[in-house]
């Protein structure tokens, strides 16, 4: 069971993750705003699930966003593109920061009543005493959905392979007369979309408050180093190996002192490093991630499937 | 040409104690030393104290950013882990331990500097962009780490100490820091030495190589230097300026919160930083002035000071990425080529009709505010010694033509400065073109 809600909850990372690494791998630009965009998404599907109805919102705020992404790309952007990477990172962390000023600006600096739809509100099946949420496997619908449309229109349309081939080679796809600027903006408006949709359905899944875009935020960049920079597959793993691992050290309240006692070690107060030996697991779940990160850059520098080593 | 004397370049000898430098640093020593007697008020007393500790932190940034191109989110981690060295340190001395009080920052850049060679080993094994998410990444590990451990860090609390403790000649002449002067004198006396220090660093050969990883680090690769070191080195001597700040802030405010470690703090050095100017040495000193200014006083103004913050910064990096020490530098050599003269009303039309937007949008910003977050107090608001009322519509018309109004002006004058300027640019490359011809 926590198996099924942590992959449900590494679904939704990877929608995260696989835009920025689309535009990383893309533009060599790391979104800093990439959260703040999914934050957008389930404000933007709050509002419009208060007027009209959550479908609505499931259709129409993911394109805002998109929408909202791609103006950022062409007229601002886009004109720090020759101060180099360094400001490219700089503008989306000033733009993240406007963001949440703006959103607090509008909706006010405390959460909102985002609620899950009434048609999937309640439980799905039940397993080992314990319920599953069908708004939960929705997530996971919408998400592999997404996954697998995004397969196809990479590597199966046109645009697709234009995309990819802008990627590897820009200058030899300008020179084909396709126009790779445009691209660039399609692309990290497409990359915004995600992050909009992962919104819409996070959004009420989790909470929708000011600082939801900084709690996934870190998340999400260990998600991209950890799967390899610039590689989706490694992305889906790293995602739903951290979803995993969440839920489940959250359930479980193993710590060293019990470990070591079933090897035959007493741990007392009095021993040495004793505030480290008795934190618990579901103490530690919101540094796993991280933790995983530094073993990772300790072991494997380049990341789970990553194939450049900068 | 008016400009017809044409002035050949010196060719340059290495004089580390020229007669500017000499000028320019005892000036800054008289500033810091005449500051405060000048200011006689207790609030502008704390602000100094607060802009020096910045300051340090921002020039001990700017080491990375500036100086090795190295990006940093997590900056906070190395002053805030300092300020907790130096704070259980203050206890020792107040449980009898004999370090004298005016040490205590020194042990805060120790223990940073043990800290950066610690963390710096695992985020200096990747360079640019990666490298700025791994300090993300490590800066929340820690954060979120400090919570865990209450025993060190305090937990919610923190930690308190007191800073008028200890032994010591100076503590027995009467200099023990229960005053804030004294307080600020110690401040000001590390913030000199770290100034000069960190200058000092940036002309010794490492300090040199930190630059040329910047710019082209797989060129300094190939020329024999090993780039992971390079970086290694500067995040250590980095972050040892960095806990001295931090220890600073300690003796300070006498506490240290797990507050210190978020990675709001972290995010708040890169934009001042950002802010000051990462191309010249004394940019991050203006970056950590505007720092406290904005968290202190602007702070107290408006509510909205963030989103304002925000979108200066946004300007900021599309329009002129050097930050205000670069406009400064800039204008100063208009004025150098007697050039500065042509721009004067372009500045003025740009800050006249400047003003009058930056009031069209303060407003709107401000009536947004007043219903969204301060409703309680009603819907009547000044900006700027103007009253306006939230809930009219009028108001909201007001601001918004005045806006446009303002933009449209500043746009006008702003093409003519844009006009003006390139063409300066291209009178002063030809000066120094033609300057250089004259040495040949």
């Amino acid at each position: 069971m926590s198996l099924l809600i942590g992959v449900s909850y590494g679904l939704l990372l990877f929608m995260l993750s696989a835009g920025l690494t689309l535009i990383f791998s893309m533009m060599g630009v790391l979104n800093f705003a990439h959260a703040s965009f999914y934050m957008l998404g389930a404000y933007f599907a709050f509002q419009l699930s208060e007027w009209t109805n959550f479908w609505v919102a499931f259709l129409i705020a993911p394109m805002i966003v998109a929408l909202l992404g791609g103006l950022f790309e062409r007229y601002v952007l886009r004109k720090t593109h020759k101060f180099g990477h360094v400001a490219e990172l700089l503008v989306t962390f000033g733009l993240s920061f406007v963001v949440l000023e703006i959103v607090q600006l509008i909706w006010g600096r405390t959460s909102v009543d985002y609620k899950v739809p009434a048609a999937l509100d309640g439980s799905l099946f039940k397993l080992f005493n314990s319920t599953f949420p069908t708004y939960r496997a929705f997530m996971m619908v919408v998400a592999i959905g997404m996954l697998v449309s995004l397969f196809l229109v990479l590597k199966k349309t046109r645009i697709g392979l234009v995309i990819q081939a802008a990627l590897t080679h820009p200058e030899a796809t300008e020179a084909l007369g396709h126009n790779v600027p445009r691209v660039f903006a399609l692309v990290f408006a497409g990359g915004c979309a995600l992050a909009g949709l992962a919104g819409v359905i996070g959004g009420n899944a989790f909470i929708t408050e000011p600082g939801m875009a900084q709690s996934v935020g870190a998340i999400i960049f260990v998600v991209v180093v950890v799967g390899g920079m610039g590689s989706l597959a490694g992305a889906l793993i790293a995602s739903i190996l951290i979803g995993v691992m969440q839920t489940f050290a959250v359930g479980l309240d193993w710590s060293f002192v019990g470990g070591l006692k079933s090897l035959g070690f007493t741990v007392t107060p009095e021993t040495f490093g004793y505030p480290l030996w008795k934190l618990k697991l579901s103490q530690t779940a919101p540094i796993l991630p991280y933790l995983l990160l530094v073993v990772m850059l300790v072991v494997r520098p380049k990341g789970l499937l990553g194939t450049r080593d900068e | 040409m008016s400009n017809s004397t044409v002035k050949p370049l010196k060719p340059l000898h290495f004089r580390p104690l020229n007669g500017v430098r000499i000028v320019v640093w005892s000036a800054f020593a008289l500033i810091l030393l005449f500051l405060p007697i000048i200011m006689r008020s207790n609030f502008v007393l704390t602000l100094l104290c607060a802009m020096g500790i910045a300051s340090i932190a921002c020039m001990s940034f700017n080491m990375l950013l500036g100086q090795a191109g190295m990006l940093s989110f997590g900056h906070a981690v190395y002053t805030g882990l300092g300020a907790f060295f130096a704070i259980h340190s203050m206890n020792w001395i107040a449980g009898g331990s004999s370090i004298p009080m005016w040490l205590v920052p020194l042990v805060g850049g120790l223990g940073g500097f043990a800290v950066g060679a610690l963390l710096g080993y695992i985020t200096t094994r990747k360079a640019g962009t990666p490298f700025s998410m791994i300090t993300l990444g490590v800066g929340e590990l820690v954060f979120a780490a400090a919570l865990m451990f209450p025993e060190f860090f305090g937990g919610e609390a923190g930690i308190s100490a007191n800073r008028t403790a200890g032994q010591g000649w100076l503590h027995d002449m009467g200099v023990n820091f229960g005053s804030q002067t004294q307080v600020y004198y110690l401040i000001a006396a590390y913030l000199f030495v770290c100034t000069a220090a960190m200058y000092a660093f940036t002309l010794t050969p490492l300090g040199r190589i930190a630059n040329a990883v910047r710019d082209n680090a797989e060129r300094t690769e190939f020329v024999g230097y090993d780039t992971r070191w390079v970086r290694y080195l500067i995040v250590m001597a980095s972050s040892f300026f960095a806990g001295i700040a931090g220890g600073l802030s300690a003796i300070s405010f006498e506490s240290a919160t797990a507050e210190l470690l978020h990675g709001v703090r972290s995010g708040s050095y890169l934009l001042f930083t950002f802010l000051g100017g990462v191309g010249f040495f004394f940019g991050p000193l203006i970056g950590g002035v505007l720092l406290i200014f904005s968290l202190y006083v602007l702070s107290e103004l408006t509510k909205a000071w963030q989103l304002y913050v925000g979108i200066v910064f946004l300007i900021m990096v599309v329009f002129a990425p050097g930050g205000f020490s670069a406009l400064f530098m800039l204008n100063l050599r208009r004025v150098k080529y007697g050039e500065w003269r042509k721009m004067r009303w372009p500045y003025a039309g740009m800050a006249f009709f400047g003003l009058i937007a930056l009031w069209g949008f303060a407003a709107l910003v401000e009536m947004a505010y007043q219903i969204q977050v301060a409703a309680g107090s009603g819907s009547a608001l000044t900006v700027a010694r103007i009253s306006l009322d939230a809930a009219k519509g009028s108001s909201w018309a007001i601001a918004a033509v005045v806006l446009v109004f303002g933009g449209i002006g500043f746009e006008f004058w702003r093409r003519k400065f844009a006009k003006v300027w390139s063409d300066g640019e291209e009178r002063i490359a030809e000066a120094i073109k033609r300057a250089e011809a004259a040495i040949v």
